[in-house]
């Protein structure tokens, strides 16, 4: 160990001499999200815990299982479904619940809590832009939350389907009907597809307002980020005895979830979103007018980190 | 090149005037204190060079506009800005990861050299460390990358005195080498002053006095005057006059030393006594232009 002594001027020289290692433009935001990740550990431990209690509750509903299956057998194919998809549905909403809970309390914490706690000035003194800050933590409510929240919900029911099994198995019952009748593939794309859409593209505008309050608020960021949305509402309403814009938020946070459904199509819902159909979904003004405001709040963000400093 | 080019940097909060005109360069290679009371706009300043505040004037800073260019310019600069910044929930051995991730002159094994001398384990949480270890830990950081210009406000602030001494040792013998350029702000003056190789005194946004060391040696003279030789030294218009013990000290700004050697002891006065004196002096002037 031999470089104690020699941290010494000629040291430095050599380093110099030594071309200094080229670092691409995404290994800063490789570097900002696993940042992130350190700093916020909640992202994944709370999605985690959920899960987890989850299944404790679900390990507890399979002592009454096998009954419930044998009532089953004499229903109705439709009857049947219903029953042998619930929890499928209800991990899903689960975790889809968590993820909007998550991903409400991390944008509204992602630019103040370095503020708050003057690391800003830390983060700052390195050759990382503002930019690649802000992408870096845009991209745990986009892409980190939704990816998650799908392989934690995937995870869950593929125990729930091998639980299920064996216990039926074990009580002696066939796992025929219930491997046949449950439409694995489609089941897990329509997830995938409706956690991106209608819970993270659709609502993008919300996050994204939520994460600009958090860089510009001194605190209680979440206050201040709802506290205009009030306002608005209640002008809105006392003025002209509408709630457009209530309804407008409020359609946007929850993507205009319709209680679970039960037939396949339905598990997720479809509403005026039409979620089933992506060239609507698509195809819709509102959405791509949702990420235009979406992106300008980012770019705010962006700028206004530029700005600020330790609080 | 100089590393650090100001020419009327001025910048206003509402309606204080932070920094009022500054005009400021530093070569490459030297150690520049920046001296002033509270509020007198160091930091401004600092911020200002670091590209975390905009301003209005010019200022280049290793040749990059610094408020426009922050990010590359932190490429070439480092900073610490005082004790506290480190996150505190981060490990010292994430800290060293992203900083070997994102920056591309750092140098992890020297880093690592340095931590090891200390009692500061990989393991370990920035909110666990003393304040001591945390500075350690920032300057070893700090030490291992390979910049152009390292700004330091009031770095020790708050450490007990082997920290601080052990600080600026490790600067100047692990760190500093002629090709690099040092910027510290302080109050503790007196531990800096056998460190700096130039001098600036701010003001209210201004600059007071601008010198190298060795100037400033020459140029200032401290005399601790015998009670017969008083009015005679007070005839060569001393700067400031203090007591001590019954002594008079009288500090001199360009006064031949032949003529001060009769009339008592002649020293190098402190660069905190100049201050008094300079910072003291502006003080009273602005009040008697007030009146």
């Amino acid at each position: 160990m031999n470089s104690q002594s020699n941290a010494m001027p000629e040291s430095a020289l050599k380093s110099q001499a030594i071309a200094p290692a080229v670092i691409s433009s995404t290994r800063p935001l490789y570097w900002a999200l696993r940042r992130e990740l350190w700093e916020n550990r909640f992202v994944y431990i709370a999605p985690l815990a959920v899960g987890a209690v989850f299944l404790i509750g679900y390990l507890i509903s399979l002592a009454h299982l096998p009954a419930q299956m044998r009532r089953l057998l004499n229903a109705d194919p439709e009857q049947y479904r219903e029953a042998i998809l619930t929890p499928y549905n209800i991990a899903a909403a689960f975790m889809m619940g968590t993820y909007i809970l998550v991903t409400l309390f991390y944008c509204a914490e992602a630019l103040h809590s370095e503020r708050r706690d003057r690391s800003i000035l830390f983060w700052k003194s390195l050759p990382v832009s503002d930019l690649i800050t802000v992408l870096a933590k845009a991209t745990i409510p986009f892409i980190v939350l939704p990816l998650l929240t799908f392989a934690i919900t995937l995870v869950l029911q593929f125990i729930v389907l091998l639980l299920s099994s064996a216990v039926l198995l074990a009580s002696g019952l066939s796992v025929a009907s219930l491997w046949t009748r449950l439409p694995v593939v489609e089941m897990s794309l329509l997830m995938l597809y409706h956690i991106v859409t209608a819970h993270a593209l659709w609502p993008a505008p919300i996050y994204c307002w939520l994460m600009l309050v958090s860089g510009w608020a001194r605190r209680a960021a979440f206050l201040w980020a709802a506290l205009p949305l009030v306002a608005i509402a209640g002008v809105e309403k006392i003025a002209f005895h509408t709630q457009y814009f209530a309804t407008l938020v409020g359609y946007r946070l929850i993507g205009g979830s319709a209680p679970m459904g039960y037939a396949p199509t339905d598990i997720f819902p479809t509403d005026p979103m039409t979620h089933i159909m992506p060239g609507n979904f698509l195809g819709s003004p509102s959405l791509w007018i949702g990420l235009a405001i979406a992106a300008a709040f980012l770019a705010a963000a962006v700028r206004l980190r530029r700005y600020q400093g330790p609080i | 090149m100089a590393c650090i080019e100001a020419h009327g940097v001025r910048k206003t909060f509402g309606t204080t005037v932070a920094l009022d005109g500054v005009d400021l360069s530093v070569e490459e290679g030297h150690i520049l204190g920046l001296i002033g009371p509270n509020g007198a706009g160091k930091t401004t300043a600092l911020n200002a060079i670091l590209g975390l505040i905009p301003y209005q004037g010019q200022l280049r800073v290793v040749g990059r506009d610094p408020w426009n260019e922050r990010d590359q310019l932190m490429r070439d600069v480092c900073f610490i800005a005082d004790v506290a910044v480190l996150p505190r929930w981060i490990r010292v051995s994430q800290v060293l990861e992203y900083v070997a991730g994102v920056h591309p002159r750092f140098d992890r094994s020297k880093a690592e050299s340095f931590l090891r001398k200390t009692t500061i384990k990989h393991n370990t949480k920035v909110r666990e460390l003393s304040k001591g270890m945390v500075t350690q830990l920032h300057l070893a950081l700090v030490m291992a990358i390979d910049a152009k210009l390292l700004v330091l406000d009031e770095p020790t602030l708050g450490l007990d005195i082997l920290y601080r001494k052990q600080f600026y040792d490790s600067l100047l013998n692990d760190y500093f080498d002629r090709s690099r350029t040092i910027l510290v702000t302080t109050h503790q003056v007196e531990e800096v002053q056998h460190v700096l190789t130039d001098l600036v005194f701010i003001d209210r946004g201004r600059i007071v006095l601008g010198c190298s060391m060795e100037e400033f040696e020459s140029r200032y003279a401290e005399v601790t005057v015998r009670p017969e030789h008083l009015a005679a030294a007070r005839a060569l218009k001393p700067i400031y006059e203090s007591q001590l013990m019954g002594r008079s000290i009288l500090l001199f700004d360009r006064v031949d030393r032949q003529q001060l050697v009769p009339l008592g002891d002649v020293r190098t006065p402190s660069i905190a006594d100049v201050f008094v004196a300079v910072i003291g002096n502006q003080a009273g002037q602005a009040e008697g232009a007030a009146e």
